[in-house]
Parts: C-alpha cells; sequence; structure tokens
C-alpha cells in the first residue's frame, strides 16, 4: 500500500523530462532489475538551478524520482550530496518494506548525476562520492 | 471518475446471481451440521449431495468422484504430495512444466526437497508444451504427469486430450491444474483421460474459498485432513455448505451458457488484443488462437507493469502485471520468461481479462484510455528515448 503522498507523486509527477543544457546527467538502475532512473541538472554557482528526471519503473520509482528532484531543487551541490534515501522515504510519508530500494536509487541518481558535473569540471568524484551506491551489481530487492 | 471497468476476472470473479441466490439460505435457516441426523442435518447433507452431483456432471465425471477442498490450491497440494505419499515406492518422478502456478511450482520444490525428482519441461514461444516432449519424459519411475489445462497469465491452453493419450497408454497418472478453464471451455475428464483435476469456484463466478478436485475412481489418494469423516474421511472438517452450493450453482450455470458466453467473450478479447496491437512496441503474449476467452495479455515496451496498473486504476480499470514490483518478488513471471521473454519485456506486461458481464463499451473504454496512459509513461521512460534514439 502507497501513502498518499506518493500516489501524488507518481499521479502527477513532478520535474519530469530532460533539462536544456544540463551539465550534469546521471543513470542509475537496469532494465533488467525493472527501474532506470535518469537524472538531469544544470549547475551554476554551485546551485542546482534546474533538474529532470526520466524513469522506468514502478510507482514507487517514479514518486521517488519526483520527489528527490524537487527535494535538491535550488539547493547547493553540498546540501544535494547530504540528501539520504531516508530523507526521500520520510518525505513521501514512508514507503512499503520491498520499495526502499527505490528511495536508494533516488538518493543514487541524484548522487551519480553530480559526480558527472565533477568529472566535467575534470574534478574526481570519487574521493568526494565515494562509489555510487548502485556499483554493487544485480537486483535489489523491489 | 467514477466509471469501473473490472478487467482481472482471471484473478477473481463477481459471484453470480444463481450462485449469490443458491447460497443464502445455507447462510440462513439452512445452518445444520451435514453429519447431524435431525432435519436440517438432512437438509445440509442433501444440499451438498445436489451440489456435488452438479460439479461431477459440469466436468463429466461421476459424483463419487469429486471431493470438496478449500480452493485451487489446496486441490492441487493434495494431488501432488498425496500421490508422492502413495506411490513413492513405485517410483519417484513427477513431470511438469515451466509455466505452472505457484499453487503446482512450489509444492513440487517442497517436494524435490524431500527427495521426488522433478522433470520441468519447456514451453514455446506460446506458452505450450508438446505432447511428444512429455511423451519422451516419462521414465519406468514417473508416478504423476502434472501439467495445467489453460495458463493465467497469458491464457494458452494446453494439448490436454493428446497428453491424456500418453499417459493413459502408458499408465502413468495424469493432473491437470483447470483452475483457469473449469467453466470457461468445454471439459470431459473421461474423453481426455483425465485421472486428476483441480478446480476453484471463484473463478468461474462462484465464491472465494471453495475448490474441488476430481479424481478419477480407482485413484487412491490418501487422506488429506485427518479428522471426522468428511469427505469419505479424506479432507475431514465441517463442510462450507453455502459455499460448495454457491460453488455448483455457479459452475452449472457457466457450463449450461457456456457456448454463447465462450463466442461473446471471445469476440470482445479479440477486439481488445486488435486494439492494443495498433500501438506501437506492443505485443500478445500467449498462443494467438488457443487461448482462454477472457484471457488479452500483452508485453508493452519501455514502461513498468506496476506503474501502468496504477494509471489504469486512477482510470477506474483494474487489470494485473506480471512484472516485479506487481508479484513483489525480485523477478518477473516465471510464465513469461518461459516464453522467451527478456526480463525488460516481462517488466512491461499486463493481463486483461474479461467476462460475462464485461460490455462492448467496457472494452473501448479500455482502448481509450490505455494509449495516452502509455505514452505518458513512455515520455518519462529513459528506455523509450533510447528506442526512438535508435
Ligand atoms: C492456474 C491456477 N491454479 C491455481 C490457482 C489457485 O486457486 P485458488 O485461488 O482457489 O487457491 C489459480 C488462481 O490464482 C490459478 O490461476
Amino acid at each position: 500500500m502507497y501513502s498518499e503522498k506518493v500516489m501524488d507523486h507518481f499521479a502527477n509527477p513532478r520535474n519530469v523530462g530532460e533539462v536544456p543544457n544540463a551539465n550534469a546527467i546521471g543513470e542509475v538502475g537496469n532494465a533488467k532489475c525493472g527501474d532506470i532512473m535518469k537524472v538531469y541538472m544544470r549547475i551554476e554557482d554551485n546551485i542546482i538551478q534546474e533538474v529532470g528526471f526520466k524513469t522506468f519503473g514502478c510507482g514507487a520509482a517514479i514518486a521517488t524520482s519526483s520527489i528527490s528532484t524537487e527535494m535538491v531543487k535550488g539547493k547547493t551541490i553540498e546540501e544535494a550530496l547530504q540528501l539520504s534515501n531516508r530523507a526521500v522515504t520520510e518525505a513521501l510519508d514512508g514507503l512499503p518494506q520491498d520499495k526502499i530500494h527505490c528511495s536508494v536509487l533516488a538518493e543514487s541518481a541524484i548522487r551519480s548525476a553530480i559526480g558527472d558535473y565533477y568529472k566535467r569540471q575534470g574534478i574526481d568524484p570519487e574521493p568526494i562520492l565515494g562509489c555510487a551506491k548502485d556499483c554493487g551489481g544485480g537486483c535489489h530487492h523491489h | 471518475m467514477s466509471r469501473f471497468v473490472y478487467a482481472d476476472n482471471a484473478a477473481t470473479t463477481k459471484m453470480s446471481p444463481v450462485a449469490r441466490k443458491a447460497m443464502l439460505p445455507w447462510l440462513e435457516d439452512g445452518y445444520g451440521n451435514p453429519s447431524a441426523v435431525y432435519r436440517i442435518g438432512r437438509d445440509a447433507r442433501r444440499a451438498l449431495d445436489g451440489a456435488r452431483d452438479q460439479v461431477a456432471r459440469a466436468i463429466g465425471a461421476k459424483t463419487e468422484e469429486i471431493f470438496f477442498t478449500g480452493s485451487g490450491t489446496e486441490s492441487n497440494n493434495w494431488v501432488l504430495r498425496g500421490i508422492c505419499e502413495r506411490l513413492q515406492g513405485k517410483g519417484k518422478h513427477i513431470i511438469t512444466t515451466m509455466i505452472e502456478h505457484h499453487a503446482i511450482s512450489r509444492t513440487l520444490e517442497d517436494l524435490e526437497k524431500q527427495g521426488f525428482e522433478v522433470t520441468v519441461l519447456p514451453v514455446d514461444k506460446y506458452g505450450m508444451v508438446s505432447p511428444h516432449v512429455v511423451r519422451a519424459a516419462i521414465r519406468p519411475d514417473t508416478i504423476l504427469i502434472t501439467i495445467m489445462f489453460a495458463n493465467n497469465e497469458i491464457g494458452t491452453i494446453q494439448p490436454i486430450a493428446a497428453i491424456g493419450d500418453i499417459a493413459r497408454e502408458r499408465g502413468v497418472l495424469f493432473h491437470t491444474d483447470a483452475v483457469q478453464a473449469v467453466g470457461h471451455v468445454p471439459i470431459d475428464v473421461e474423453l481426455l483421460k483425465i485421472d486428476l483435476l483441480s478446480l476453484s469456484a471463484h473463478k468461474f463466478r462462484g465464491p472465494r474459498g471453495v475448490g474441488a478436485l476430481y479424481v478419477k475412481k480407482g485413484v487412491k489418494l490418501p487422506a488429506f485432513i485427518t479428522g471426522g469423516g468428511q469427505e469419505k474421511g479424506h479432507r475431514a472438517g465441517t463442510e462450507n455448505v453455502a459455499g460448495i452450493v454457491g460453488m455448483a450453482m455457479a459452475l452449472e450455470d457457466a457450463v449450461q451458457s457456456m457456448e454463447q458466453n465462450l463466442l461473446y467473450v471471445t469476440e470482445l478479447r479479440d477486439k481488445l488484443i486488435a486494439g492494443m496491437l495498433q500501438l506501437p512496441a506492443v505485443s500478445l503474449t500467449g498462443h494467438p488462437e488457443i487461448r482462454l476467452p477472457g484471457i488479452a495479455s500483452f508485453a508493452i515496451a519501455c514502461i513498468e507493469g506496476e506503474a501502468l496498473i496504477l494509471m489504469l486504476d486512477a482510470a477506474g480499470i483494474a487489470a494485473s502485471s506480471g512484472s516485479a514490483c506487481s508479484s513483489g518478488s525480485l523477478d518477473p513471471s516465471h510464465v513469461l520468461l518461459s516464453i522467451g521473454l527478456t526480463h525488460e519485456s516481462a517488466h512491461g506486461s499486463v493481463r486483461l481479462s474479461l467476462g460475462e458481464e464485461t460490455t462492448e463499451a467496457d472494452v473501448d473504454y479500455i482502448l481509450e484510455q490505455i494509449p495516452p496512459i502509455v505514452e505518458k509513461l513512455r515520455a518519462m521512460s529513459p528506455l523509450w528515448e533510447e528506442r526512438v534514439d535508435a
């Protein structure tokens, strides 16, 4: 059972689609596992000016994409990196146990986009971000 | 949106008015225990006898060959566990297919742990098992062949007559899980040489929580639930009289109007299939013709099934999907993977199952609602973007 908040973000997702002149693009998940999140950002002056997403996945995957993009919009990179899957889950008034994975994916998607931004700036993202949470391979339970 | 279209008849059905009406007396003053000797007990006993007769006639069986159970799942469990227990001295080998319902496949996994050996036969791209493959799999120690009559996800109907012939000729018992087929397509256990058959009331507009098992005369099945002497001591427990009566009435009704329903529902299904196949990158799953009248099932590329089901729900349409997210497991449906779908395609599966109460206007409504939903989800899907770019 999904919360009303999840259903709202699923039915009326915020920030859908690509962002013009995006300078930070991250993609996590894979089709075999049934969810892919792609996040687009335009970062200027260390601030996420614009953010959008494209997601292939279940209701929770779309809802977590929607709310996580909303949560980082207008934030600094450092603030966005603080976003945890827990915060995403809480903002949605909870997720069913078998969908927690979607909030992890949302957090990873944001970090992955920021990692891409660092790379484009000639900065190695590894020391800052560490290994992205998604690098383990294999399908998570969702 | 107040419109509601129920397109999940393969999951369960709305009770037919005749079944409901037949049940009512047994929920009210007809509360006697069928084992009791006084009048209201005898009345209940008579109702059970009548119901057993009705169920038997509906599938070409004899009255004494019908045992009542609590579900299709229970009937399947009883057969598999019972035959294994009874015949383990003769052999420990069972033949089945890759597309069985979990009530069969998980029970067999359990039996494997107890030392039985299971050959799981493959199916073709339509979900059909080949009788030749069945024949080739039979060994001297084979004690049971269990193959479903028709599949619950893709609707494909198996070559049951041919398999029955082979099993009978080779002297191996043949069980079929006919839960999706009974009441929808003609079944005669004598003609089809079926030794054991499972059925479930709620799939043919009877109540949920009642089933039956046909056991051919001469086939010895041990007791499944011990206790009082109900069901000839084979399935003890005071009978669900109202449920059993409802099941029997629903089945009799379904068989009486089968010819007409079959034509009507098939026509609606084919209209739905034709309409769905107009959409880009949508394919039919299961056999195009040899399939249950009510089941229209598809793989829709680049979207995820649960998201589609939720959006259909918001539009007032109840349907289902075999995606991993919908089934609450790690992998998408084993049936869809068995017919050769990739994980990606299987995640985008949808099953729309129709019934006698479905109207042409319902089908039109589904066909009107689905395209914009698919478009919306695809517009959001990075996979669709890749596909279009490619
Ligand atoms: C093919 C098949 N077998 C068995 C079952 C289980 O029946 P029941 O719900 O009565 O336990 C179902 C129903 O989901 C089914 O479709």
